[in-house]
């Protein structure tokens, strides 16, 4: 029964000085609410980058040529170290080593890339420098969840006769034929000069901010390396698809026993690595992380200060009710009532400005923020709420305890 | 234990220390009985505010006992003496002080909130209290919305609100004006004639010719104990319930 006397005194203290309450519960209100918001932003953000990681394919592994300080030009990789009775290229008979379903029952698919570095495309008058330039087989475009926006792949059969299709990417389109990209389907465009026949426009991924996953061109693996690497065994790397995410692992091992024998390698001195997509991603999640950590430090020096104004107000009442605590403790208030009396009115102010908060974090964070969709976490709510309340109760600690600790005689005589 | 209220043995109230050191109450012993009504006079500086705030229990004596209706306020600490203060006082100040923007319902309830009463059963307590000093008209209004001698009444019955042995005045006259010193002086005659026991504190000598027995304090000393009236005497007895 005390306590919620305590609460309506609390409530008269609170509603006695409007202005003053609503400036304070603003300070609490805007901590929590940049609190909620950068951390809703720092979630969004994750979740984008891991999107687009899955996006180029969760469950791929690559398996690349080891890049030494030697160089690495196309066929000369030269071994690491310790003997080596063959050339370390990737080569197409490797890869399709890969696909043994028994060896290696986890590999789902393979597909060769190709590449070639500085690739210009044009068509009538508009050129375009491609960012990503493949040669390779139509199974690399399930591997990197690639679907069509028009147009078709090219076959199985293109990709060994190196017909002279390409399947382009939605900025390569854009820039060629301009906005209405599905016209490009048909159209032959140059690269480097040579005429290739657009096959298929890929749907558009959508920019992670660094790299743009849309800026590619896809032709026959054949026609790569008879147009632009010159005919050689070598591959850039093999995409690698495992059954599921969870068999990734063993995917792994499996390449890599294979690829050991193979290439007559020990762990010691293999000359091919293997990349795994859930590597990149923990390493992503946790540049992530940091970001998020470092916004959330921000918002929550915003919050402390939104604390202090609580406490600062709490003292000026206290100042100012000083008579009225003198009042109270002559007809009978004892310590423990005035403590929570003030403590409470502290605790409402704290409350109210965090519950707005949490409002504001949700209105906040409906809207893109910083190229990114803010992603409010619920456990960030449930957060800010504990926070206001432990904000309310500490800062309300000092000024309370000074209220109570005033002597009935003082206080009377204060003016 | 007889029946004294107030029961002071060689009380002293020292500030400060050595050279320094002043007594605004020096070896002061008197005994209050209960039903009497005592008016404490003096000079500004006689020692009669430190005489009311020992007495009220606000300020502790520096040597000798201090008994309110035989408890011994020496041994009490601080939650027992706001205990004290809640049951077996009431205040009455010179500028009423009440608790603003409350209504006078509320101000009038509120020492019962500090006793736990139940919330309806305050309500109920303070009407009656506020109707027996003629006020239940103004039960809710706010401090701001009444006159000085109303917010007197509404004073006097936050202190008579929780029946206490004493009604301990501090100049309860000194903000009004004459008509309205009138009503209250009235109101602490008829509260007498009930049978309350009342302190008063007062610089006015016709005030102060109200109360049966009059205690002069100067330099921290009783210099005058006066008896005006016997214990339960009481010039008017004007019909007030109280």
């Amino acid at each position: 029964m005390m306590i919620a006397e305590s609460i309506r005194f609390a409530l008269t203290g609170v509603m006695a000085n409007k202005m003053r309450s609503i400036l304070t519960t603003l300070g609490i209100l805007i901590g929590i609410a940049s609190v909620i918001i950068l951390l809703a932003v720092g979630a969004g953000t994750s979740n984008a980058i891991k999107s687009q990681i899955g996006k180029l394919g969760t469950n791929v592994l690559t398996v690349s040529r080891q890049t030494t300080a030697g160089g690495r030009a196309a066929g000369g990789g030269q071994a690491v170290t310790g003997p080596r009775s063959r050339g370390t290229n990737l080569t197409l008979q490797d890869m399709a080593a890969l696909t043994d379903p028994v060896m290696a029952p986890d590999v789902a698919a393979t597909a060769p890339v190709v590449t070639a570095q500085n690739v210009t495309g044009t068509y009538q008058d508009a050129t375009h420098a491609v960012a990503t330039f493949v040669g390779t087989t139509p199974s690399y475009f399930s591997i990197s969840n690639d679907t069509l926006a028009a147009g078709s792949y090219f076959s199985e059969g293109d990709a060994s006769n190196g017909t002279a299709v390409a399947v382009i990417g939605n900025t390569v389109a854009q820039d060629l034929v301009g906005s209405s990209v599905t016209s490009a389907v048909g159209q032959t465009i140059a690269l480097n000069g040579q005429n290739f026949v657009v096959s298929g426009v890929l749907a558009q991924k959508g920019s992670s901010g660094l790299n743009d996953p849309d800026d590619i061109v896809v032709i026959p693996y054949s026609a790569a390396q008879d147009k632009f690497t010159g005919y050689s065994p070598s591959l850039a790397s093999i995409s690698v698809q495992a059954k599921s995410a969870d068999v990734m692992n063993q995917a792994q091992n499996e390449v890599q026993m294979i690829l050991d024998a193979r290439h007559n390698v020990t762990s010691a001195n293999r000359d091919y690595q293997v990349r795994n997509q859930a590597q990149i991603l923990t390493t992503a999640t946790n540049t992530t992380a940091t970001l998020t950590v470092l916004l959330g430090a921000v918002a929550g020096i915003s919050l402390l200060v939104g604390g202090i104004g609580v406490m600062n107000i709490m003292l000026v009442t206290v100042t100012e009710r000083t008579r009225e605590i003198g009042i109270r403790k002559a007809i009978g208030a004892s310590r423990g009532s005035i403590v929570s009396q003030f403590l409470i009115e502290s605790l409402i102010i704290s409350l109210i400005g965090g519950v707005l908060g949490i409002a504001a974090g949700y209105i906040g964070s409906a809207f893109p923020l910083l190229g990114t969709q803010p992603e409010v976490q619920w456990w960030t709510v449930w957060l800010s709420f504990l926070v206001s309340a432990a904000i309310g109760l500490i800062f309300g600690i000092y000024p309370a305890n000074k209220a109570a600790k005033l002597r009935p005689i003082d206080a009377l005589r204060y003016e | 234990m007889n029946d004294a209220v107030i029961q002071l043995d060689s009380v002293s109230k020292i500030y400060g220390k050595g050279e320094a050191e002043v007594r605004a109450l020096d070896s002061v012993s008197i005994s209050i009985d209960r039903g009497d009504f005592v008016a404490i006079i003096g000079a500004s500086g006689s020692g009669k505010s430190t005489m009311m705030n020992i007495i009220g229990c606000l300020d502790g004596a520096t040597q000798g006992t201090y008994r309110l209706d035989g408890i011994d306020t020496g041994t009490l600490d601080e939650f027992q003496l706001a205990q004290i203060r809640n049951r077996k006082i009431g205040f009455v100040f010179q500028n009423f002080n009440l608790i603003p923007r409350t209504r006078a319902v509320d101000n009038v309830a509120m020492p019962l909130a500090y006793a736990k009463v139940h919330r309806k059963e305050r309500r109920e307590r303070a009407l009656e209290v506020l109707g027996s000093v003629g006020l239940a008209e103004r039960a809710d209004h706010k401090p701001s919305q009444l006159s000085g001698g109303q917010q007197q009444r509404v004073a006097i019955a936050r202190a008579l609100v929780t029946n206490p042995v004493l009604l301990l005045a501090d100049e309860p006259t000194g903000a009004l004006d004459t008509k309205s010193s009138h009503e209250i002086l009235d109101l602490f005659e008829s509260l007498h004639a009930n049978g309350r026991t009342i302190v008063m504190i007062t610089h006015e000598a016709d005030v102060a010719a109200r109360a049966n027995r009059v205690v002069r304090f100067q330099d921290g000393r009783i210099i005058e104990d006066h008896r005006l009236r016997d214990v339960h005497a009481h010039p008017v007895a004007t019909a007030v319930p109280a």
